[in-house]
């Protein structure tokens, strides 16, 4: 009897362990099949390399190339504002701040995360992009820059989480022979904690960079959703998740735009999947 | 022979504990001083009183004075990192840094601003390994993680980045504790060229080490300095019982 229940409970953790290997293998699947279907007749090169995106006028044109930079500009700019700021947080509450004040700090940071992406967003719409609009003097707040800036705040709780995880579990022996060879303490954080923690807090960088290109209800309410080329970061951009996600609803089942949005998934798929094994290659490093 | 380390009522507690009472003891210079005792009888809290690296635990006080070179070195205006470079400290578990063996010899006159010129820092790096006799072994992959040497190895780069620095004291916390017979053995002979140009304090608790490398032995029991003498005086006649009690091994 008891070896019974052992089995079945046995079968059922193995079965869902299983799911999210299906599942994700599923979902690649999908991708793949409607993407490729698109590839088949649009061309992959003429697709990542076009200008211009007008899927529905006729001749339609697919062209992604705005919608790639779109995203890479508004990442990019996250990461500017986000790397350094995350990592000095990291560094505050994982050296120097008093205990009190790590706390109050840290479970501050992790109620971030928890702030829902179109809550973000609506703030950003209200409060943030009037004010770019008005200081920058520009005709719209709506930009790659006032995107950046929202994103950024997602960014931060994943990469001060994981770095300070990486610069805590710095052996102390290290900082202390640092310090007993006349280092001050700026410089044993410098010269050897955060070389130490180099490969975890690189791992936190990028999945940080995962979170925020893969973000779409926020960078869709208040980057304006331009497809076109910007030549600063403050245009409107549109990015590859909010193309989706806006057109997905006026699609033709099994059309060509509808493909071709599965096509763009699949780019953003093979992007983030870049990122995160980048992230966990780093993060095995770290374990090590 | 002159006082290197001066130790006058000197007290330390963690918090609440009273970890050091009342300790006195003058140590000389170029010679090497052993601390003995058993465990938490607080020999290596003494020992790292020397260079102020009990500062970095939260809750430490201390009373009292240790004097190197006429100054106490527990003043208002002492100069912290002035003072560690100045006394070096080999810890029990070889610490080298995750960078290369080059970078760890070359860290402590990067930090302190000895040295900037390539040449320079190069002819230190060379000179520190040769004096821990590691430099034959090594020279050939100074840029290879220090983490590869073996412990013995490692070890012996953490006594080169000490001496890189060129301090006056050592001070040694249970240094061979990680390492096996033969490698401690080696690195007790490095210990007695050192003594040449260096004042160094050992702290272990391997009395047979105490009894083979030193000039004089500290017995310590219970944040107390029991008895204090030439390291054959106490290995042979101690005046105190605990001491004689200790050393025929009866407890600890």
């Amino acid at each position: 009897m008891r070896k019974t229940i052992d089995s079945i409970i046995e079968t059922i953790i193995f079965i869902c362990g299983i799911l999210s290997i299906v599942f994700v293998v599923m979902i690649f699947g999908f991708l793949l099949k409607e993407g490729f279907a698109f590839f088949k007749e649009f061309g992959v090169i003429s697709f990542i390399t076009g200008k211009l995106w007008y899927p529905t006028s006729d001749p339609a044109k697919f062209g992604i190339l705005s919608l790639i930079i779109g995203s890479l500009l508004v990442t990019a700019g996250a990461c500017v504002i986000a790397v350094p700021i995350g990592i000095m947080s990291a560094l505050y509450i994982s050296e120097i701040a008093p205990s009190g004040v790590k706390d109050v700090l840290k479970s501050c940071v992790e109620l971030m995360a928890a702030v829902p992406s179109v809550v973000i967003g609506f703030v950003g719409m209200v409060t943030f992009v009037p004010l770019v609009r008005a200081v920058f003097d520009i005709p719209t707040g709506l930009t790659a820059f006032s995107g950046s800036v929202m994103l950024a705040f997602m960014a931060m709780p994943t990469i001060v989480t994981i770095s300070e995880d990486a610069i805590r579990s710095v052996p102390w022996s290290y900082k202390e022979g640092a310090l007993a060879l006349g280092a001050t303490k700026w410089q044993a954080i410098r010269r050897i904690v955060l070389k130490a923690a180099m490969p975890g807090i690189i791992a936190a960088i990028m999945l940080g960079i995962g979170r925020v290109v893969g973000e779409t209800m926020a960078v869709m309410m208040i980057t304006g959703n331009a497809a076109h080329i910007p030549h600063s970061i403050f245009e409107p951009v549109r990015t590859m998740t909010a193309t989706i996600a806006a057109e997905m609803g006026e699609t033709v089942r099994g059309g060509m735009h509808y493909r071709s949005l599965f096509a763009i998934g699949l780019v953003l798929f093979v992007i983030t999947f870049i990122v995160n094994f980048i992230a966990d290659l780093f993060l095995g490093k770290s374990k090590k | 022979m002159a006082t290197k380390i001066e130790i006058k009522k000197f007290n330390l507690w963690y918090t609440d504990f009273h970890a050091l009472k009342d300790i006195s003891i003058n140590i000389e210079e170029k010679r090497i001083t052993a601390m003995i005792g058993p465990s938490g009888c607080g020999k290596s809290t003494l020992l790292r009183s020397i260079n102020r690296i009990n500062d970095t635990i939260e809750g430490v006080r201390v009373s009292g004075e240790i004097n190197i070179g006429g100054t106490n070195i527990y003043d208002d205006k002492t100069d912290v990192d002035f003072l560690r470079r100045n006394v070096g400290m080999v810890f029990q578990r070889p610490n080298p840094f995750p960078i290369s063996i080059y970078e760890n010899v070359a860290f402590g006159l990067k930090v302190n601003r000895i040295a900037s010129k390539k040449g320079v820092i190069d002819e230190t790096v060379e000179e520190s390994l040769k004096s821990v006799l590691l430099w034959d072994d090594i020279k050939n992959k100074l840029k290879k993680s220090a983490l590869e040497l073996t412990l013995e190895q490692q070890q012996r780069l953490c006594i080169a980045r000490v001496i890189a620095v060129k301090p006056e004291i050592i001070l040694l916390d249970e240094p061979c504790s990680s390492l096996d017979p033969v490698a401690t053995q080696r690195i007790e002979e490095l210990m007695m060229q050192l003594k040449e140009k260096y004042t160094i304090v050992i702290v272990t608790h391997n009395m047979h080490q105490a009894a083979r490398v030193s000039h004089d032995t500290a017995f310590m029991l219970l944040g107390k300095l029991i008895e204090f003498d030439v390291t054959e005086k106490i290995f042979t006649n101690p005046a105190q019982k605990e001491t004689h009690d200790y050393v025929s091994g009866r407890f600890g």
